[in-house]
């Protein structure tokens, strides 16, 4: 198809036609990379790639890195405890100097979950192509980038040419109309979009998020609708830039300097009237309940007012299945009242809801509150930076006034690769983004819910419904 | 990236739907810096019991009548969630050369063709049927990328589709860096001529 001035083309055309740099006849296209964060589990063996081929990193101006998934959240002072994370991080830090990359090491304020630190410190910019060896790179197309998780092989190739060999997806349009209810999050809007679609509904497209609800939410909610897009099974999710974006990104430090002109030329991104997609869907803000996952993936997600499924309510054999492995691994007997189930533990923290706006809607639920005798809460800022911002609105004591723990940044409990984890049989109200088998630990069982459904949920010691909660100023 | 061309081997099936990469391997063996030796820690939760050492007798892949199974049939959305390429290399390593399912995640689907595992997409049917004529183990299968074809000696035989570029690159084994190297001039004017 030819693309001529006149034909409405969405946002998705505008950036990938601007950053196609060879497009061969047959097989994927070369496409640029404007931005690569990098992190210690998945860029090793990339980087010894490097070092075995002899190749430079192309770009390291373009290449930013943090440790994030393996850092401990107790004491930094102490050294690592555990050899294989200490050497991991290590690894990091000695690639990064020998390929001259940018680190935002362990002690810098700076260093936090990949996916806060990019946008909070205005690398993350409308219009870009943003890569990292994480499935949750999502999260930056809040911005209206292309932004999307790879493999390391991938990550060495960014690393070698700044381009990666890209098949154009297809794009799915979820918009989402009206105003959501009170007490209803950005969470809960991801999380119902993500049981109505499926966990693999969106496997080989670009979801692009639109409608008045969408367009209501701040950036820091966008940022949580899109990261957990690829729990819908697409890689990328997107929100076109509008004037919420251009006003979060004026003050950041690695914001365009001449800011007007990038804002005029971000002003271009947005789908053209009349722009199609190859597939979308429409849904009202109202219908959106607070929501929990009840099963062991994001799909399996039901409202707090709702009671777990039965297998025999499917037809398919395998969704019975899938259905009673679930209720099974999370011991949950069908029909039982979402409100009923009891928790051991609450995670505030992940990509997914570790920002400031989180832990400001989880500190006014737990404020002037304890935490249940019978549960063992904590909060892991996202970043740095977002601790040390909460620490000046005093969230850090209403959180621990209330029997929280008050952490140092990192991924922590969200996949429990440091030693933040759930023991076998635990239950958990968790912020982040995928409840599977073993995610929090071994054996642990996993419920995702909004920050202010996990708060409520660490003072009663069970899930209750946000939109009746007694909130004591 | 090592060749694929044809490859006959012992079958395993999974009879499970959305297998995530936390589950074909688990984070706690994320750490290591190497890409080699995750063979040993494939499935690792479900495949042991709780010591971590002692096999799980129930689990699919502990039956005797698979244990050199080299091709994996699975159900719809193999290998979702986390983008750790770790996961195909704990596939390749532990010793299966192909993936065959409905569906697979996209990230997943992709790193088994940097890594010389080919993934295979097959109808829901065939795949019951596979289900089926696997019940009578051991049973064996011939992957045949060059003539894009799964077939057995008893007469299932389908053909499969797949990009004709990464079948190239499979079959031939490049290295997909070399490739766009190849291009690197318009990678340099690409870069020379952004105003922005």
């Amino acid at each position: 198809m030819s693309a001529t001035e006149n034909t409405p083309r969405n946002m998705l055309d505008k950036i990938w036609n601007e950053h196609v740099v060879h497009a061969p006849t047959t097989g994927p296209a070369v496409l640029y990379i404007d931005l690569h964060l990098v992190h210690e589990v998945t860029s090793p063996q990339a980087f010894e790639g490097l070092r075995l081929a002899q190749r430079p990193v192309r770009q390291p101006a373009r290449t930013l890195a943090t440790p994030d998934h393996n850092v401990p959240t107790s004491d930094r002072s102490l050294p690592i405890a555990d050899p294989i994370s200490r050497k991991q991080i290590e690894t990091l830090r000695e690639n990064c100097a020998e390929f001259g990359v940018q680190l935002f090491d362990i002690g810098d304020v700076r260093q936090g979950i990949v996916h806060v630190i990019g946008p909070e410190n205005g690398y993350t910019q409308p219009g870009m192509t943003i890569v990292c060896g994480d499935s949750h790179t999502a999260t930056h197309g809040a911005f209206g980038s292309l932004a999307f998780g790879i493999g390391t092989s991938e990550v060495e190739h960014v690393l070698a040419t700044q381009t990666l060999l890209q098949f154009k997806p297809k794009t799915f349009e979820l918009r989402v109309d009206g105003e959501l209810s009170k007490g209803v999050t950005a969470k809960d809007m991801i999380l119902y979009l993500i049981g109505q679609i499926g966990t693999a509904g969106g496997t080989g497209y670009v979801l692009e998020y639109t409608g008045d609800c969408v367009r209501a939410l701040s950036m820091e909610e966008r940022m949580t609708v899109c990261n957990m897009s690829i729990e819908a099974g697409a890689r990328a999710g997107m929100i076109a830039p509008d004037q919420t974006t251009f006003d979060y990104l004026r003050d950041k430090p690695e914001s365009p300097k001449d800011f007007e002109a990038a804002v005029e030329r971000w002003r271009h991104l947005p789908s053209d009237p009349g722009a199609t997609y190859d597939r979308s869907n429409v849904y009202q803000g109202k219908d959106i309940e607070p929501q929990v996952t009840w099963g062991t993936n994001p799909g399996q997600v039901l409202s707090v007012t709702a009671s777990t499924p039965n297998p025999s309510d499917f037809s398919d054999p395998t969704d019975q299945k899938t259905t009673q492995d679930s209720l099974d691994y999370m011991d949950l007997k069908a029909g039982t009242p979402i409100q009923d189930i009891k928790i051991d533990r609450v995670f505030i923290g992940s990509c997914t809801n570790a920002r400031i706006e989180d832990l400001r809607a989880a500190a006014a639920v737990v404020k002037g509150h304890h935490v249940s005798s019978d549960v063992n809460a904590m909060v892991v800022p996202g970043s740095g930076k977002v601790k040390e911002h909460a620490e000046r609105e005093g969230l850090d004591k209403v959180f621990k006034e209330a029997g929280f723990d008050w952490r140092e940044a990192g991924c922590s409990m969200c996949l429990a690769m440091n030693p933040d984890k759930l023991a076998p049989g635990e239950r958990c109200a968790s912020t982040s983004n995928r409840n599977f088998e073993g995610r929090q630990g071994k054996g642990g069982r996993t419920h995702l819910v909004s920050p202010a459904m996990a708060a409520a949920a660490a003072v009663e010691g069970h899930f209750v419904d946000i939109r009746d909660w007694a909130y004591k100023s | 990236m090592k060749a694929f061309t044809v490859h006959s081997g012992v079958v395993a099936t999974m009879n499970r739907a959305n297998v995530d990469t936390d589950q074909i391997i688990p984070k706690q063996f994320l750490k290591r810096i190497e890409r080699t030796g995750f063979g040993q820690f494939l499935f690792y939760d479900w495949r042991f019991q709780d010591d971590g050492t002692t096999p799980n007798p129930d689990f699919e892949l502990n039956q005797d009548v698979v244990k050199d199974a080299s091709i994996l049939v699975a159900r719809q959305n193999f290998g979702s969630g986390s983008s750790r390429e770790h996961a195909v290399w704990a596939l390749d390593d532990y010793g299966f050369r192909s993936v065959i399912a409905p569906s697979f995640a996209d990230i997943f689907y992709n790193n088994c063709f940097k890594n010389g595992v080919l993934p295979i997409v097959l109808p829901d049917a065939d795949i019951d049927e596979l289900f089926k004529r696997a019940e009578n183990a051991p049973y064996q299968l011939t992957v045949d990328l060059e003539n894009q074809v799964v077939r057995d000696e008893s007469g299932f035989e389908r053909s499969f589709e797949v990009d004709p570029s990464r079948r190239e690159n499979m079959l031939q084994g490049l290295d997909d860096i070399a490739q766009t190297l190849l291009v690197e001039d318009k990678i340099s004017a690409y870069e020379a001529a952004r105003t922005w």
